[in-house]
């Protein structure tokens, strides 16, 4: 123990909560990349056109089967060299250099992409056939169809999913730590190394994250309530 | 792209010792881990109040925190506070209590305890209850019936899950290297720095891990097609008939 004054919670609390706000704006902005990137996955492992499916088949069976940690530190360190190869083979001179948080966003995007897809697939393959081909029968054009049968139909079944994934994501920034970006636990980290209170600092990292996750859970479930409104209660049916 | 590296018998064993590493970690933590989800889903069945509080606090705490916090928590939170425990460097514990496997085994044990007997408690609880009163009819003592009805058939009821937890819990193993050990991404981690390397050994253990997911899915699908009872289900159209093509059971 050091005679000078010891470091405490005090000192910490403001970085800690800067770093709480920088994994919430990572994860949402991953959240909304990682949705679209699902989408469209899905639509590829749906397209009719071989080579697409293929393509969107094989994304998120590798990303899928190997572990995010492996995924962040590739893509952080090989991710910069290939774009800056990629450039330079477009005649662009250079290094590209890329931010903390926009590799951040764009590593657990791209991982969070992959497994979107699957919930994306599964769910669109659960809605019954007859509701696209009345769609179709209607005349709807295929934007109206995604819009008015598709989205509604699938959501249902894709929220729950969703909501794992999310909860995943919030878990999984802490990985961004692992390449020294300062979001809320590699900030935990120095502060835990400074102060030598390790039990004092982890405890909380864990309690700001169970916090982020127990409040994630409310809301999914009365999300998944809106969505779900207007179907037949099933407890209630068997009661 | 350089893989030089490769055929150095120095690296080669060091691979070696990292995949036997992460196998052992996940074989050891999976039987524990296991074992302590049965010990957690039936205390928040069947356990007195103060117990099944315990285990729904524990199971709370660790399903919604990150694994590498935690794998933090234990090794340097609860680590350095059993360091300041006066006698204990020189008492028999201490090999153990420094070493960074056991508490890696200590955190994946009961992180799988916790999500694995989430599901368990879900399949305990859809065990039509009039099985267990059939066992009962015939004599069997709540033990018997525990081990040789609920339980089979619970496990019966969540085996694709439980087997997706595996493959989750190998693919958390790259955790440890936080915590210095030796598994196959610290020994990549090693081979980098001394050799000015950014990214081949990580494709190479990309690729390990990719053929080790494989390999585990194709072995747990195995014993999802041999456990007692699912040849049965998978006969009259359970969620197994979609594993293989219909009359080739």
């Amino acid at each position: 123990m050091s005679q000078f004054a010891q470091e405490g919670l005090a000192d910490w609390a403001a970085p800690i909560l800067a770093g709480a706000v920088t994994t919430l704006q990572i994860a949402f902005a991953a959240y909304a990349i990682g949705l679209l990137l699902g989408l469209v996955g899905a639509a590829s492992r749906l397209s009719p056109w071989a080579p697409l499916r293929a393509l969107a088949t094989s994304y998120s069976t590798a990303v899928r089967a190997v572990p995010e940690l492996l995924l962040i530190i590739l893509l952080y360190y090989g991710g910069s060299q290939a774009l800056t190869a990629l450039m330079n083979a477009l005649g662009v001179a250079g290094k590209v250099e890329i931010s903390g948080f926009v590799t951040a966003v764009g590593v657990l995007a791209f991982v969070q992409g992959a497994y979107m897809t699957e919930v994306f697939r599964g769910a669109i393959l659960a809605i019954p056939k007859g509701q696209l081909e009345a769609a179709d029968a209607y005349g709807f054009s295929p934007m109206a169809r995604f819009r008015y049968i598709t989205l509604p139909g699938m959501l249902p079944n894709a929220l729950p999913g969703m909501s794992n994934l999310w909860l995943i994501l919030i878990k999984d920034t802490a990985l961004i730590s692992v390449i020294g970006f300062s979001e809320l636990f590699f900030t935990v980290q120095q502060a835990a190394a400074s102060s030598r209170a390790y039990f004092l600092f982890y405890s909380v990292a864990g309690l700001l994250y169970l916090l982020m996750t127990l409040t994630s859970s409310a809301a999914f479930s009365r999300l998944e309530r809106y969505v779900r409104r207007g179907e037949p209660d099933i407890s209630a049916q068997e009661a | 792209m350089d893989f030089s590296w490769l055929s150095d018998p120095y690296y080669q064993e060091s691979l070696w010792t990292g995949l036997i590493n992460t196998l052992v970690l996940l074989v050891v933590s999976a039987v524990l881990g296991f074992t302590l989800a049965v010990g957690m889903a039936m205390a928040r069945i069947k356990g007195p109040r103060p117990l099944a509080w315990l285990a729904s606090g524990v199971s709370i705490v660790m399903r919604g925190t990150p694994l590498l916090v935690q794998l933090f928590f234990f090794y340097y939170g609860i680590g350095r506070l059993l360091e300041g425990i006066p006698g204990i460097r020189e008492s028999m514990f201490w090999g153990i209590l420094r070493d960074p496997f056991f508490y890696a085994t200590l955190t994946f044990t009961l992180s799988v305890g916790a999500y694995s007997g989430e599901v368990l408690r879900g399949a305990l609880l859809s065990v039509p209850p009039g099985e267990r009163e059939a066992g009962r009819a015939f004599g069997m003592g709540p033990f018997q019936v525990f081990s040789r009805l609920w339980l089979p058939r619970a496990i019966q009821l969540c085996l694709p899950t439980l087997t997706g937890e595996m493959i989750l819990l190998l693919k958390s193993v790259p955790l440890v290297s936080t915590i210095a050990m030796m598994d196959l991404l610290q020994v990549a981690n090693i081979i980098r720095d001394e050799n000015f390397l950014t990214y081949e050994p990580l494709l190479f253990i990309g690729a390990i891990y990719l053929v080790l997911t494989i390999l585990l899915t194709l072995c747990l699908r195995q014993v999802e097609l041999n456990f007692p009872g699912v040849r049965a289900q998978a006969r009259s159209g359970g969620w197994l008939s979609r594993l293989r093509p219909a009359g080739s059971v």
